[in-house]
């Protein structure tokens, strides 16, 4: 039988991601996960649009009217949701690790995304509608 | 006439040199049985080389912990009922984060000498031990009392953390919450153990291990609460003299 089999192993980091099983706590671990590899995946994109500045203003105003359809716009605001799910599980963990709530997690969870959806929906119909 | 169903378990079975396969045994039970009722089924009557941990089946030496349909349970009390229905699958897995020995048994000793390291008690103090409602001021008499600590050392915690999953090293909630119930005051020298990588830092608020408990220990809390233990430790360190 291989040793290693069914024990702690770095490579079992895909196995953050699977929801089955697992209960509100563990819901907004695998949002904390998903949320942050999007937003540095993001970050990387960025940088690489800010690079177009220096091809000059005509590549970077190119790119801006690109971001300008209706897909860009869906794109973004995807990071905007990554972003304010990520911030508010964020603290929901600083107020927990301080001893506040604690015992109260699931609703504290509950409240904050219940927050991040009205939050979401209010930057969605902005940015859409501007 | 108790109530009948027929249910189909599914066994992870894995011998030395075995990948881990299910096998499937189809059955006649009383959903108010536990679970562990039926897996002695299968090896009593089915299956003689079924090999699984269990003891007392009243909940008190946490040696049956198993993963049921994808979530960890104690099967000595754990109803059928509760986990499946009357026609449809009960699946039965080792736990996970421990080597399996073979099929649903696991090998815990790490869980148990980390438990000695941070010298996890099985008895406290009465006064020392966190009861509802306890006296505002404890007198003479009844100081004298012991109670047993909350956790069973069943390893639930433990198979149920995302964070155990990808380090050997971590501690892990039982052992943390160990930890906490000796207290960083009484005992200082476990401040270098959890003050670590891998000891309270290592946790990820995922408060799993709290979810799937069956002793009320609340590991989850219990981290959070050595944290500022261990906060207050080194703050109050930065005013000691050297």
């Amino acid at each position: 039988m291989d040793p290693k089999h069914n024990q702690p192993s770095p490579i079992n980091f895909w196995k953050w991601f699977n929801p089955i099983g697992r209960q509100a706590g563990g819901w907004a671990f695998i949002l904390n996960r998903i949320t942050a590899l999007g937003l540095t995946f993001y970050l990387f994109l960025h940088l690489l649009v800010l690079g177009q500045l220096a091809i000059g203003p005509e590549g970077y105003n190119g790119f801006v009217a690109l971001m300008r359809n209706p897909i860009a716009i869906a794109g973004e605001m995807l990071v905007v949701a990554a972003g304010i799910i990520h911030g508010l599980n964020g603290v929901r963990i600083v107020l927990t690790t301080f001893g506040v709530g604690v015992t109260r997690q699931k609703q504290l969870f509950y409240s904050l995304m219940t927050a991040a959806v009205i939050a979401i929906i209010v930057f969605g119909v902005r940015m859409f509608t501007a | 006439m108790s109530e009948k169903w027929n249910i189909t378990l599914k066994v992870s079975r894995q011998k030395e040199g075995q990948t881990p396969h299910f096998d499937e045994y189809k059955m006649e039970v009383d959903p108010d049985e536990y679970v562990l009722d039926a897996v002695e089924r299968v090896w009593a009557f089915m299956d003689r080389t079924l090999c699984f941990r269990h003891a007392c089946h009243h909940s008190t030496c946490g040696a049956c912990g198993m993963r049921v349909n994808d979530v960890e349970k104690l099967t000595c009390i754990t109803y059928i009922r509760d986990v499946t229905h009357n026609g449809a699958t009960l699946k039965v897995e080792p736990l996970r984060n421990f080597p399996v020995v073979s099929d649903l048994a696991v090998d815990m000793g790490s869980l148990y000498s980390r438990l000695e390291q941070v010298g996890a008690r099985s008895v406290l103090p009465a006064p020392e031990a966190e009861i509802e409602n306890p006296p505002a001021t404890w007198n003479a008499a009844d100081q004298q009392y012991i109670r047993l600590a909350d956790c069973i050392e069943c390893g639930l915690c433990i198979s149920a953390c995302p964070a155990a999953a990808t380090s050997t090293e971590y501690l892990g909630p039982a052992v943390l919450a160990g930890a906490q119930a000796n207290g960083l005051k009484r005992n200082p020298e476990l401040l270098q153990i959890v003050d670590a990588e891998d000891g309270v830092w290592r946790c990820h608020s995922a408060f799993e291990c709290t979810a799937v408990c069956p002793s009320f220990v609340d590991p989850a809390r219990r981290i959070m609460d050595l944290r500022s233990q261990v906060v207050k430790e080194r703050f109050r360190s930065l005013f000691r003299k050297a």
